[in-house]
């Protein structure tokens, strides 16, 4: 997909309020062909107003967007055609088995009663429904009933696929098999959109990922750009009494995060690998008496929001 | 169209598998028949034989049970993911919706014949040649339409499928205050004008009078002319609640 057509997904200046609330501010991004890409934020970001907007279900106030090469307001029908929506709740009849879903889907969507069948039974075997095929959707497991809506937005090819936020309310298991796959769609060149407010969802399938807060992006890059600029996982330590802390200090230099030489603590930018770990440990305490406790923290949501935004996300958290 | 087809053989797919609500819709009506004729029935004075009498207000009564169903599975729809996922294949509400009034029409046809058989094991005879049996299906045909496009527009205000279900209970009780079950002039006098001037009474008389044999006269137009009424606002009612939905 190296090719210089149109992006899949471009959006600038999208607005949309609610009751004189904005939700959207402006909300400007491009997404590329053939990629995978995350907005990432947390609840109440603007998400999934963001995915409505572009899968024509909600109109914007102000902005314009272009979804596999259509305009969101004069080439409705078009683009539909176009795109798959998986929203946040799964949207499957719990009281049709998962092939009777997938048969009505591919019958909407224009095929034959024959190719839908057969389409159907494709997706099951592909998505680990098989033998659940003949079962009602409501006795599926959360799991499975995510992997049927899923496959309910393929039944036919789209150009964009617009996932919003997949992995909710999944147990670890399904939640990889789920990821597996979204992997393997994008290998067949499908350009997935995908909203999460998860991190390491957003950094194991995504290209690109973009921060929305208060309805507008804050950050856009890769997962290491992002992680590299935005969110470190950091070296938490407390030194013993008898260590010169202010020495310490000025030898970290650029990787100190933070400091309280009341407390005797302090943080440190790492890349969370034990080689960086043991190096840092041995500068700071050569004979290693020096440190009284450390701990490793991986970056969060709210780190990249901290450090972002200059606030959380909303949950109450003790930074150090 | 093909979509329309679609859409109601699901619809129907999902009645036949909520044994509960299809129980209301089909058998309640052929329960309260037998009610009606063999427990009531000798104490209700018609001027003939009260299954006779009975019979078509009983196949009005179908449609009002059959409306619960039908705005139940639209609320479900529009309160569930699935909307959305409609929307985004560019089916219409307009389909969608049409899809649940034939699935409605269509139960009504079943509870509507089953209704009919058992009321010619009570001893219904009905006196009408073919043209007037085809004007008989029409009219109600017509009725059961409009009633269904009301009923998806309950659906559609409801918040919730259960409030779905308690906002059809007018169109339950409606035959009550009518023709359907007793003579109007039986009625007391305050209630007199509303029975005969709703649209259950013309409805049921000519209902009564197309399977009787005798003369129709105006009630066909006025029975008419309440159906098509029904039907442009509760069409319109319909498209503004979903499309107020979408935003």
């Amino acid at each position: 997909m190296e090719t210089v057509s149109e992006p899949a997904v471009l959006a600038s200046g999208l607005r949309k309020s609610y009751g004189g609330v904005p939700v959207l501010d402006g909300l400007t991004l491009e997404v590329a062909g053939g990629s995978v890409f995350a907005l990432l934020g947390p609840n109440g970001a603007g998400k999934t107003t963001a995915v409505r907007i572009l899968a024509t279900l909600l109109d914007a106030d102000g902005g314009d967007a272009r979804v596999a090469g259509c305009d969101i307001r004069r080439e409705r029908s078009t683009l539909r055609k176009r795109i798959s929506l998986t929203g946040q709740y799964v949207a499957v009849d719990d009281l049709q088995t998962g092939a009777e879903n997938l048969r009505m889907i591919g019958r909407l969507a224009g095929l034959s009663v024959g190719a839908s069948r057969r389409r159907a039974d494709e997706l099951l075997e592909r998505f680990g429904l098989a033998e659940a095929a003949a079962r009602r959707a409501g006795t599926y497991s959360g799991g499975m009933r995510r992997r049927l809506d899923l496959a309910a937005s393929l039944v036919t090819q789209p150009d964009v696929l617009f996932l919003d936020e997949p992995s909710t309310g999944l147990d670890p298991t399904s939640r990889l098999q789920l990821w597996d796959a979204v992997a393997e769609l994008v290998g067949a060149g499908v350009t997935v959109f995908l909203t999460t407010q998860y991190l390491d969802e957003a950094d194991r399938l995504a290209d690109r990922i973009a921060v929305l807060d208060g309805g507008r992006i804050v950050a856009e890059g890769t997962a290491d750009d992002l992680k590299r600029r935005v969110a470190e996982d950091r070296l938490e330590l407390r030194l013993h009494s008898d260590v010169p802390f202010s020495e310490l200090l000025v030898c970290l230099d650029g990787r100190l995060l933070h400091a309280d030489p009341t407390e005797r603590t302090l943080a440190v930018r790492t890349d969370g690998g034990a080689r960086d770990v043991r190096a840092l440990l041995d500068m700071l305490d050569p004979d290693g008496t020096g440190v009284a406790e450390f701990a490793l923290q991986k970056a969060t949501l709210d780190d990249v929001f901290l450090t972002l935004t200059g606030h959380t996300t909303g949950k109450e958290t003790a930074h150090v | 169209m093909s979509d329309v087809l679609v859409l109601s053989a699901r619809c129907l797919r999902l009645s036949r598998r909520q044994i509960d609500a299809l129980t209301t819709a089909v058998l309640l009506p052929v329960m309260l028949m037998v009610v009606f004729v063999e427990l009531f029935g000798g104490a209700i004075q018609t001027g003939g034989k009260y299954v006779t009498y009975v019979v078509p207000g009983v196949i009005v009564l179908c449609a009002g049970f059959g409306s619960a169903l039908t705005a139940v599975s639209v609320c479900q729809d529009a309160t569930g993911g699935i909307v959305e996922r409609f929307r985004a294949m560019d089916v219409h509400g307009a389909t969608l919706l049409s899809g649940h009034v034939v699935a409605s029409i269509l139960r009504n046809a079943v509870s509507t014949t089953l209704v009919i058989a058992v009321a010619l094991a009570l001893g219904f005879r009905p006196d009408a040649d073919p043209p007037r049996w085809i004007a008989a299906v029409g009219i109600l045909l017509a009725f059961v339409a409009a009633v269904s496009w009301l009923a998806a527009a309950i659906g559609l205000l409801a918040r919730s499928p259960e409030a779905a279900n308690g906002s059809t209970f007018l169109i339950m009780f409606l035959p009550y205050a009518s023709s359907a079950f007793v003579p109007v002039h039986t009625m007391p006098h305050w209630l007199q004008g509303f029975a005969r001037h709703q649209p259950i009474t013309p409805l049921t008389e000519t209902l009564r009078s197309l399977l009787l044999g005798t003369p129709v006269g105006s009630d066909a137009w006025i029975g008419l002319a309440w159906c098509a009424g029904i039907l442009a606002v509760s069409v319109a009612a319909a498209g503004a609640l979903f499309a107020r939905r979408s935003t």
